[in-house]
């Protein structure tokens, strides 16, 4: 939903980073208003989930130019846990597998540490099997996945499932799902589609990271931006994706070369 | 390097065990300083006796002092620990001795010996045997809070058929040392789990020597050693199988902190009349700190040419993709890390007997870390 006097939520501005040597990020800019849901596109490669990671935080990667606001401060001063707590969360491409940790036990603390951030009382075991069996319908999970370790030996599906119970929980303000929907199979696609659409509201944001039509089908975009290089190369609304869905992304290369730069280098 | 122990310390340690202290010279003692033994007062421990009241379980009666000493003899010799030092050393010092026979499905079964402050040696032996299609469930808990010793030798025999689930739960003090060697023989169809845990000693040295007296008999050994602060913790495990078709699955796991080190080698006998032997040995090591030392050493024989023998050893750090996903869920990085080191422990702390989840075996052992 665009609401043109809706707050800002995030906002990147010439953002640079690289990791290690690597120049992957190379001018992002990128309002995301509340109530709005952004799809970014873009071929393999062309930097979206170094974006989500920078956004997350994540150690590897080194901003050399450009800032990024959320909730009106400056989100690059903000170690990752604070992040999370502050509303911002990412979905993540590959979720991780964590041995011997409870999946439970995980999803507790973290919904504790949210909740502590909003002022809001710590649940207890009991408190929060309640709130976890609630919240598990959203995703139609199997509670027996409560008891397993965070992943550990998940399916990528039901990776991606645990991924959304954990926004579920997590309420977030801006959700960055970095290709949720790959790997998914119909029906599943369905349900975290249905989740994602659950959960989104005029307060909060969703940034979805995609390659397919069919997740825009069932999760209505207001923006699409295709990525290439490192940028936001082109933005339009819904039916930007549509049209690449028959053009595919040839005139990338074109419109890079016009902006000065080999299409060589892009690869 | 000058013998750092107290010469009347060792000259006593010496007396009892009959032969001179290992020097590191020797190849089964060669990473393993003793000198934390030095602190060691030169005499016996003389608390109150840990054996005098324990209540038995149906199914589980006393065995005589006589027929004990013959059944550990036999079963020392059968696994070779009769001339290893902690044994002879156990032996000359006036071991107290529980000696129980295990018939049909007995009731679980929880020992605690905690040395306490007292100064000193202690020394206790358990012999145990498993009847045919016997089954028992035994967690065995050792502690200290004082300069002493704790030598602990365990003498077991399983026959056809029984099942024997084994946990040692041991948490120490920084002043205290514990010796400890299992030895333990399987008849064909026997299957045995030992899950060891021991952290917080100046000084312990475990030894599980498994012997399959004819093959066909499944042994599962899980461990988790943990060194902090100048602690050393040393594990010397040996598996040997006489017959075709044993089994072997062991998963060892260390937590090296500050300046500990740490030792493990696993020895695994197959002999050529052992076909079809299927042993898997895992190494895991997990370093924290660049001060600590570790050494693994896996040590193959394996003479039969129709075995499935795997082995591998990793030594590393926390993973940064594993604290990052967590810290991306609004759990601060410390929190992150103690809630991958309980990870890592729990693996293995969760496979000792069930007793053991009522004392809490990870805040024993990790204490303030947690
Ligand atoms: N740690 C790294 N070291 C070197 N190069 C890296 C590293 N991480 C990412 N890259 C490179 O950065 C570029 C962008 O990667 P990124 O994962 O952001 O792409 P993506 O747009 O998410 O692609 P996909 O659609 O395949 O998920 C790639 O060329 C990738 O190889
Ligand atoms: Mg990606």
């Amino acid at each position: 939903m665009i609401r043109p006097d809706a707050p800002v939520l995030l906002e990147i501005t010439g953002l640079h980073a690289r990791v290690e040597e690597q120049q992957i990020l190379n001018g992002v800019n990128l309002i995301v208003r509340s109530g709005e849901i952004h799809a970014v596109m873009g071929r393999n490669g062309s930097g979206k989930s170094t974006l989500s990671k920078v956004l997350a935080g994540h150690p590897a990667y080194t901003i050399t130019e450009g800032s990024i606001t959320y909730l009106g401060s400056d989100l690059l001063e903000l170690a990752p846990e604070q992040r999370s707590r502050l509303g911002l969360f990412l979905g993540f491409q590959y979720p991780v597998e964590i041995p011997g940790v409870s999946n439970l036990e995980f999803l507790r603390v973290s919904t504790n540490a949210r909740r502590a951030q909003r002022g809001e009382e710590e649940l207890d075991t009991f408190a929060f099997e309640d709130l976890v069996r609630e919240r598990l319908k959203v995703v139609q999970m199997d509670p027996a996945f409560l008891n397993r370790s965070v992943n550990e030996g998940f399916s990528g599906g039901e990776k991606k499932r645990n991924e959304i119970l954990q926004m579920a929980l997590l309420e977030p303000l801006v959700a960055i799902l970095d290709e949720t929907d790959s790997g998914l199979d119909i029906d599943a696609l369905r349900i975290v589609a249905d989740g994602v659409n659950q959960l989104a509201g005029p307060d909060n944001a969703t940034l979805l990271i995609t390659h397919y039509q069919r997740l825009l089908d069932l999760i209505t975009p207001d923006y699409v931006h295709v990525m290439a290089a490192g940028r936001i190369l082109r933005t339009g609304g819904k039916e930007l994706a549509l049209e690449l869905e028959r053009t595919g992304y040839e005139w990338v290369d074109q419109e890079l070369a016009n902006l000065g730069r080999e299409p060589a280098e892009v690869l | 390097m000058p013998a750092v122990v107290m010469p009347n310390t060792a000259d006593w340690l010496s007396q009892l065990a009959g032969v001179p202290m290992p020097a590191r010279g020797q190849e089964d003692w060669r990473f393993t300083e003793l000198a934390a033994l030095q602190g060691l007062a030169p005499e016996l421990w003389s608390g109150v006796d840990p054996f005098a009241q324990i209540n038995l379980p149906a199914g589980i009666s006393r065995i005589g002092a006589d027929e004990a000493q013959g059944l550990q003899q036999q079963g020392l010799n059968s696994t070779g620990g009769g001339n290893v030092w902690s044994v002879r050393l156990n032996q000359g010092a006036s071991p107290r001795c529980l000696a129980l026979r295990v018939a049909g499905e007995a009731g679980p079964l929880q020992l605690h010996f905690d040395a306490g402050a007292a100064p000193g040696l202690l020394a206790l032996q358990l012999v145990l045997v498993l009847e045919e299609g016997a089954s028992l469930e035994l967690l065995i808990q050792h502690g200290s809070s004082g300069p002493n010793a704790t030598s602990f030798v365990v003498v077991a025999q399983l026959a056809r058929g029984a099942k024997c689930n084994l946990g040692l739960l041991a948490p120490g003090d920084a002043r205290a040392s514990l010796l400890s060697h299992l030895s333990i023989s399987q008849a064909p169809a026997s299957s045995l789990q030992v899950t060891t845990a021991v952290g917080g000693w100046a000084l312990s040295r475990l030894e599980p020597c498994i012997i399959q007296l004819e093959g066909a008999a499944q042994t599962r050994l899980r461990a988790l050693q943990l060194v902090d602060g100048k602690e050393l913790a040393d594990t010397h495990s040996q598996v040997s199988f006489e017959g075709p078709d044993g089994q072997l699955d062991q998963l060892h796991k260390v937590v090296a902190d500050g300046a500990g080190r740490s030792v493990f080698n696993g020895a695994v006998r197959v002999p050529r009349r052992a076909q079809q032997t299927n042993a898997a040995q895992l190494s895991r090591t997990l370093l924290l700190s660049e001060r600590a030392r570790v050494d693994t050493k896996p040590e193959l024989e394996i003479v039969a040419d129709d075995v499935k023998c795997a082995h591998g050893a990793t030594i590393s750090r926390l993973q940064q993709n594993e604290l990052f996903y967590l810290q991306s869920r609004g759990i601060g990085a410390e929190q992150a890390s103690r809630l991958l080191l309980r990870g890592y422990c729990e693996e293995v702390l969760r496979e000792l007997p069930a007793a053991a989840a009522a004392l809490n075996p990870l805040e024993l052992l990790l204490r303030e870390r947690l």
